[in-house]
């Protein structure tokens, strides 16, 4: 008969790729990069680096050991590997920034199955783990322009008297991706724009935390600035892969993610929730995606116990 | 009445439009030398030839047609001699039969053919089964059998589905710049018989023109009402098209007649515009002839029956191109031969010296939740996806795996490569089987 190639329909598809996305999400992450160099100096880009190319290293090498696809070109190594070195000092030690390269890519991402199957955000759940192993490293805060001289705290200590336009610009103590809201939040606008992700978590998550902390007596504007929140909202929040697919399931998310944090900033033993917030509402996002399931066209919800 | 800009609509992709033959005037192309006409070119019973080899037709004759109800006459699309009756498989496959005529170029127009005589309701609807007309938009659903609707009172709203929201696909465009009478005349007559009070005319905003003709030349008549579309795919589809034009939603397993809309494409009521004027039946079909691999593409109308190879030949297309497609690429069928005749339902034929799809390599799925962001019908593809996998018909009924249109968004945006909207395909098959089984 003929010699056409005969597929289901549709014959068609758009340009995106896993990669086209995952690529976005790196530009998304340059600014805060160069904010960190002009911050920090140069070895915020070493440990960048280290970070970046441990992550990568792991993914092939693990994958080979147990015999799967190779998926380093999905570029999501890459991305893991920039957020891990975000939410690092950069005073930390390149084996402690490796180490957390093997907690995040071989633990939590690929031991649950790859790409799009690990439950907990890995670049966060590696600094948690790294925070609760090395917590002298993990709170050690160079100074800003000088990293040699250590600071005495995270501006998050002292929220009511840190300056607004230095925790906006970047130039205060902190993890070396996350000090910089201009940085962070152009990125943002870069992802919303490109449609990599839809502006609800990282608004709602900042909508709580303002109207929290100015409810509850603190200054909204520096909360929102200081410490990991900008970095958490904007990309660590938004990870597809351990956060809600509806809307409305992305709302709930946020919510928690933003009361959690307030919760622990104002009233934890800790100085910073973010990350404590976002992994706890990474372990509720099955249960949410359960409740907020899209409702089809035309139809009803069934009353309980109407049927079944 | 000014045009409506409609607001409303049901989510869906951008698709890239490759309008490419807009202002291509139709050409009457009836070059060919044998023309095979499949017995089964609708929705519903297939028809038995009525007539046999060495039998002498003429360009009208009925020659094939069914007892039942849900079927739809098939008639002779050129003059000449019966052949040969043979086997024949349909693009979906389906066995059935197809009738072979030698063309002898005369196109002697048959006694039969006379303009019909109606009076009343049924004498329409008898006219239309009669015309051999089935929905041209691409389902080929038996048109009588949808104006045949149990409680007519009901059915106040007709929805005239010029949407055309396919890529390539010029074919409904140029039947309103065209046949623009016949169409009005075709939409008076559906609205006089079935007693319906408001015409709405679903046309998307990328065919302003066509948006303009049809509000000229209706703006005397207030239940005439011509609704500007947004641009994306797939406004034509009946759910969306009815609330996108007409603001009526219909329900889950519910017909649109039983909302009160008939919805009906406008190349098939341009049709019966003309079939009531001149009786000649559904013979010959409007299709856009484009692709990659055509180098003159066009739209011609073709006498039923006609091998692509013909119409490629005709537009100087290149029959060793690597995909053809009957339709539009969204949702259009692949053929495997040039053979293949065209049918009443065939809208288009597009041959492409690639494939889009073979060569893009599935990965995983990352969530990203793009295939629920554009499902018109609100469903999870992701979640059906992994339901199906599981073999889990519970899960697949909750998830409404019925309401798919098989439009294609769900495959057209995952940016993993995956083949949603055919898994889907799958699903309804095995949910189906799963409940005559319980």
């Amino acid at each position: 008969m003929g010699n056409f190639i005969v597929t289901p329909s549709p014959h068609i598809t758009s340009n995106h790729k896993t990669s086209t996305i995952m690529r976005d999400v790196i530009i998304a992450l340059m600014p805060a990069l160069v904010a960190a160099v002009v911050v920090f100096g140069i070895r915020a880009l070493v440990v960048t680096a280290v970070c970046v190319a441990s992550c990568v290293l792991f993914e092939y090498l693990i994958r080979r050991v147990m015999k799967r696809d190779a998926t380093i070109s999905d570029l999501s190594a890459v991305v893991t590997g920039i957020l891990l070195a975000y939410n690092l000092p950069v005073t930390i030690p390149l084996w402690i920034a490796v180490i957390g390269s093997f907690i995040a890519i071989v633990v939590v991402k690929q031991m649950f199955g790859g790409i799009g199957q690990n439950f907990a955000n890995p670049a966060l759940t590696a600094r948690i783990v790294l925070f609760a192993s090395f917590a002298v490293h993990m709170t050690t805060w160079a100074n800003p322009f000088d990293i040699d001289t250590i600071s005495s705290a995270t501006p998050l200590l002292d929220i009511e008297h840190a300056d607004t336009m230095a925790l906006f610009l970047g130039n205060v103590p902190g993890c070396l991706g996350e000090t910089s809201a201009l940085a962070l939040l152009l990125g943002g606008i870069y992802l919303v724009l490109r449609r990599v992700i839809s502006p609800v978590i990282p608004l709602t998550y900042l909508g709580t935390v303002f109207v929290l902390s100015w409810l509850l007596g603190s200054d909204p504007v520096n909360q929102l600035f200081a410490g990991g929140l900008m970095l958490g909202a904007i990309f660590m929040a938004t990870d597809y892969a351990t956060t809600p697919i509806t809307t409305k399931g992305k709302f709930i998310f946020a919510l928690g993610c933003g009361l959690m944090t307030i919760a622990i900033r104002l009233y934890g033993s800790y100085p910073e929730g973010v990350s404590f917030s976002i992994l706890f509402m990474n372990l509720l996002t099955p249960l949410i995606d359960r409740v907020t399931k899209a409702k089809a066209f035309g139809t009803q919800k069934k009353k309980k116990g109407a049927e079944e | 009445m000014a045009i409506i800009k409609s607001r409303r609509s049901l989510k869906g992709v951008h698709v890239p439009h490759h309008k490419n033959t807009e202002h291509c005037e139709s050409v009457l192309f009836r070059d060919v030398g044998e023309v095979v006409i499949p017995m089964q070119q609708h929705m519903g019973a297939p028809c038995q030839p009525t007539v046999k080899a060495g039998d002498l037709v003429k360009l009208g004759d009925k020659i094939g047609d069914s007892q039942e109800f849900f079927s739809a006459p098939i008639h002779a699309s050129c003059s000449g001699t019966v052949v040969r009756v043979e086997d024949f498989w349909t693009v979906t496959g389906a066995q059935t039969k197809a009738v072979v005529i030698k063309n002898d170029g005369e196109y002697t127009v048959s006694e039969s053919v006379k303009k019909p005589f109606i009076s009343d309701k049924e004498d329409f609807i008898h006219a239309v089964r009669e015309s051999g007309l089935v929905g041209l938009g691409g389902a080929g659903f038996p048109v009588h059998v949808k104006l045949a609707y149990k409680n007519p009172e009901r059915i106040d709203t007709l929805v005239i589905n010029a949407a055309e929201c396919e890529p390539y696909i010029t074919a409904d465009f140029r039947e309103c710049m065209e046949n623009t009478d016949a169409v009005l005349a075709g939409i008076r007559a559906v609205k006089k018989y079935l007693n319906i009070k408001s015409v709405y005319f679903g046309i998307e905003a990328n065919k302003p023109e066509a948006l303009k003709l049809l509000d000229e030349k209706t703006e005397s008549d207030p239940d005439f009402h011509v609704v500007q579309l947004k641009q994306l795919y797939p406004q034509g589809a009946e759910k969306s098209i009815i609330y996108a034009a007409a603001g009526i939603v219909v329900k889950d397993g519910k017909l649109p007649a039983d909302c009160g809309v008939i919805v009906m494409n406008v190349s098939s009521v341009g049709f019966i515009g003309n079939y009531l004027e001149t009786g000649m039946p559904l013979v010959s079909k409007r299709i856009t002839v484009d692709g990659d691999c055509v180098n003159r593409p066009q739209n011609l109308v073709v006498p039923i029956g006609t091998p692509i190879r013909c119409v490629l030949e005709y537009c100087d297309g290149d029959l060793g191109c690597k995909k053809l497609l009957m339709g539009g690429p969204m949702m259009g069928t692949p053929v495997n031969s040039v053979d293949t005749p065209v049918i009443k339902n065939n809208n288009a034929i597009l041959a492409f010296s690639h494939n889009d799809i073979l060569g893009k390599q599935t990965t995983a799925c990352i969530r990203c939740g793009k295939c629920v962001s554009v499902c018109p019908m609100n469903l999870m593809p992701t979640m059906l996806e992994k339901a199906y996998d599981r073999k889990d018909a519970e899960a697949l009924n909750a998830l409404h795996i019925n309401l798919c249109i098989n439009c294609g968004c769900c495959s057209y945006t995952c940016p993993a490569k995956r083949q949603l909207a055919q898994k889907n395909q799958l699903a309804k098959t095995f949910a189906r089987k799963s409940a005559v089984k319980s």
